[in-house]
């Protein structure tokens, strides 16, 4: 397992190197540059031309990949152009915020939505998978960012029980427990609203994988030595309608990196998400190869992930 | 004779359409002890549905059962599903056709087969495996501390058949149901399953209902013979009996139309038509009269009883009495 592992490792590594290429084409390809808003139609386009060469926006393609590819392999993704900062220091800053509003999310959308997953398939036909259902559709219909502005104006402005932006309360030092507090603060409205909206697909999937496996071979035999409905469902039919959960959670714990654009845009909360749509705004190439780079890279630890969280879920698959 | 088990007018229907349909249609037979009774019927004809409704493996709200199972003093078909449970597993058990899906995929087959002995007995964790142990020695399994550790794609088709054997057996039950245990086989592995199955009958003086459409196993295994046709039973007889008088237009269409290796044939003989589907089933009247059009509608009884034509022998309607085969050169043979 550890071979195919490494293997797989070594896999991502053309795989990535191609990814880098589109990346940097499509990047160059985008209209505008990084000065846009910095220059006016009057400044002076000697000026301009000092700042592209100073940038090395005027060397060829080529040199320009790889100059950005052989620093990127050294860690170094530049200087983002609004920031004026170090690009990795920047996103890591950030991708620490996203990563602790995904995580709480998740957890909670898991919360929500497995145990009415579970319910809706276990009692079909009844009320209560009736209103389940209604409840994951009419979620799936709200767009992310009404609930969010529903959320923002009502908790948020009217009621005041939540912050309205940012990650943190500038009032507290780094460190102290009020910072912490804060910080958790901060995440509760934007994590509700997401785990709110989020649940559709897991609560649809393990319905309908319950409702199936509820008619499967094993259930009967199961049901034929006599032992009590609550066992077989525990034993027998959660354990088997939990796989395609497990099989996306590679793809969930990666994801934590990602953000949500709705919801940090609308929240303020300065993450993954919202700095990727501000540095597509700006034009800051730098920050957004960056971006784009680590979530490919996401993407494909996420489908080993996936793999190995199989293997060990399910004894038929096996990694060789 | 000590009766195991005793059938009165079993029908079972499905909810189709908000109507129930009998897919079981007024079935009444008994189990007597150490005896291998064989259920023997093609695909559709109601089989599987009387095993399962002894089970009572049914979902209660799509499927009504009507009529009695007797079991020790107890209606089986009125008991609520705890009540089952207390004879499930432990008096009555079940094997069944595909021992592939049968099996939970996610669990060794220890595990599995150990499952009943935790709801069943007072026996402790090592005693259980200890049993574990013996059971997968007693159904043949060369190497139990390994196997139980398996999981069932890892086992052969056999192996896991031996594995489902395994299960039903666990708490000594008095009655196996196997529904077509061979049918998912190698015909090698089918003779050697089938052995087993003697085998341990003889071992335990289980009662064994075996449930299949090939006339093969029955031959070689069954005391007793019940043959089913849309719902009903249309003839019950010792297997001897069975064998060399058969009596009933639809038992012996199925004998003619097993291959013959000593007759030169270009054709095989099949049954004409197809088992009606239980929407069409006509209800009343003998239910085998569109598949022999060749025999007048006087032949028949307009209301089909089960006549004793010999003791413990047998036949429904009176059909029997006129019927005859038509050769496709157009001449007729009794």
């Amino acid at each position: 397992m550890w071979k195919t592992i490494v293997r797989r490792l070594f896999i991502m590594i053309p795989q990535l190197f191609v990814l880098s290429i589109i990346i940097f084409i499509l990047a160059k390809f985008m209209p505008g540059d990084p000065f846009t808003g910095l220059i006016t139609p009057e400044t002076d386009p000697a000026r301009i031309e000092e700042l592209s060469e100073k940038a090395g926006l005027n060397d060829p393609l080529y040199v320009q990949y790889i100059r950005w590819i052989g620093n990127a392999i050294q860690g170094d993704f530049g200087i983002s152009y609004t920031f004026k900062r170090d690009v990795g220091e920047l996103v890591g800053e950030r991708a620490l915020n996203t990563f602790w509003l995904s995580l709480f999310s998740v957890i909670l959308l898991y919360f929500i939505a497995i145990p009415l997953g579970i319910l809706a398939g276990r009692y079909q036909h009844s009320r209560l998978e009736k209103s389940i259902v209604l409840y994951s559709f009419i979620t799936y219909a709200i767009p992310t960012f009404v609930l969010s502005l529903v959320f923002l104006y009502l908790f948020g402005f009217k009621l005041e029980w939540f912050p309205t932006s940012g990650s943190v309360d500038i009032r507290y030092d780094e460190g102290t427990f009020g910072y912490y507090w804060s910080k958790f603060y901060h995440i509760i409205l934007p994590a509700i609203t997401y785990a709110l909206l989020g649940t559709t697909g897991i609560i649809q999937y393990l319905r309908s994988e319950i409702i199936d496996a509820k008619a499967m071979d094993y259930v009967r035999t199961a049901r034929s030595k006599g032992i009590p409905m609550r066992i077989v469902y525990s034993k027998h039919i959660f354990r088997n309608s939990l796989l395609p959960i497990a099989a996306f959670l590679g793809f969930t714990i990666t994801g934590l990196l990602g953000g949500s654009i709705f919801i940090e845009t609308i929240f303020g909360y300065p993450g993954m998400g919202q700095l990727f749509v501000s540095s597509i705004n700006s034009r800051d190439y730098s920050v957004i190869t960056a971006l784009v780079m680590l979530f490919g890279f996401l993407t494909l630890l996420g489908s080993l992930l996936s793999d190995i969280i199989m293997s060990i879920v399910d004894p038929r698959i096996r990694i060789e | 004779m000590d009766v195991l088990l005793e059938i009165k007018e079993l029908h079972t229907g499905f909810r189709m359409n908000d109507t129930f349909y009998n897919a079981v249609d007024g079935v009444s037979l008994s189990l007597r002890k150490n005896e291998i009774l064989a259920i023997v019927g093609e695909s559709g004809c109601g089989k599987s549905t009387l095993a399962t409704s002894i089970m009572g493996l049914f979902d209660q709200r799509t499927t009504r059962i009507q009529g009695e199972i007797l079991y020790q003093q107890k209606n089986l078909a009125a008991l609520t599903e705890e009540q089952l449970n207390e004879v499930r597993g432990l008096e009555i058990s079940m094997i069944f056709q595909d021992p592939l899906s049968a099996l939970n995929p996610l669990m060794r087959v220890g595990d599995q087969i150990e499952e009943g002995l935790i709801y069943h007995t007072d026996l402790s964790k090592e005693e259980r495996k200890q049993r574990v142990l013996t059971l997968l020695q007693q159904v043949g399994i060369q190497d139990p501390k390994h196997v139980a550790r398996q999981f069932p794609h890892q086992l052969s088709g056999g192996m896991r058949q031996r594995i489902m054997i395994a299960i039903a057996i666990c708490c000594k039950p008095k009655i196996i149901i196997a529904d077509e245990p061979t049918t998912a086989l190698d015909v090698t592995i089918q003779a050697q399953i089938l052995d087993l199955l003697v085998e341990l009958q003889k071992e335990t003086g289980a009662g064994i209902i075996l449930i299949t459409h090939d006339l093969g196993v029955v031959a070689e295994v069954a005391d007793r013979v019940v043959v089913m046709y849309a719902g009903e039973i249309v003839e019950e007889a010792p297997i001897k009996e069975l064998f060399l008088h058969p009596q009933h237009p639809y038992t012996r269409s199925l004998f003619h139309s097993i291959p013959q290796m000593n007759k030169k044939s270009d054709r095989l003989n099949v049954i004409e038509g197809i088992v009606p589907s239980l929407i069409h089933l006509p209800r009343s009247g003998c239910r085998f009269a569109d598949r022999i059009p060749w025999i007048p509608q006087e032949a028949h009884e307009e209301n089909p009883q089960l006549h004793e034509i010999s003791p413990g022998h047998f036949v429904r309607c009176t059909c029997w009495k006129s019927f005859y085969f038509n050769t496709r050169k157009g001449e007729r043979y009794v």
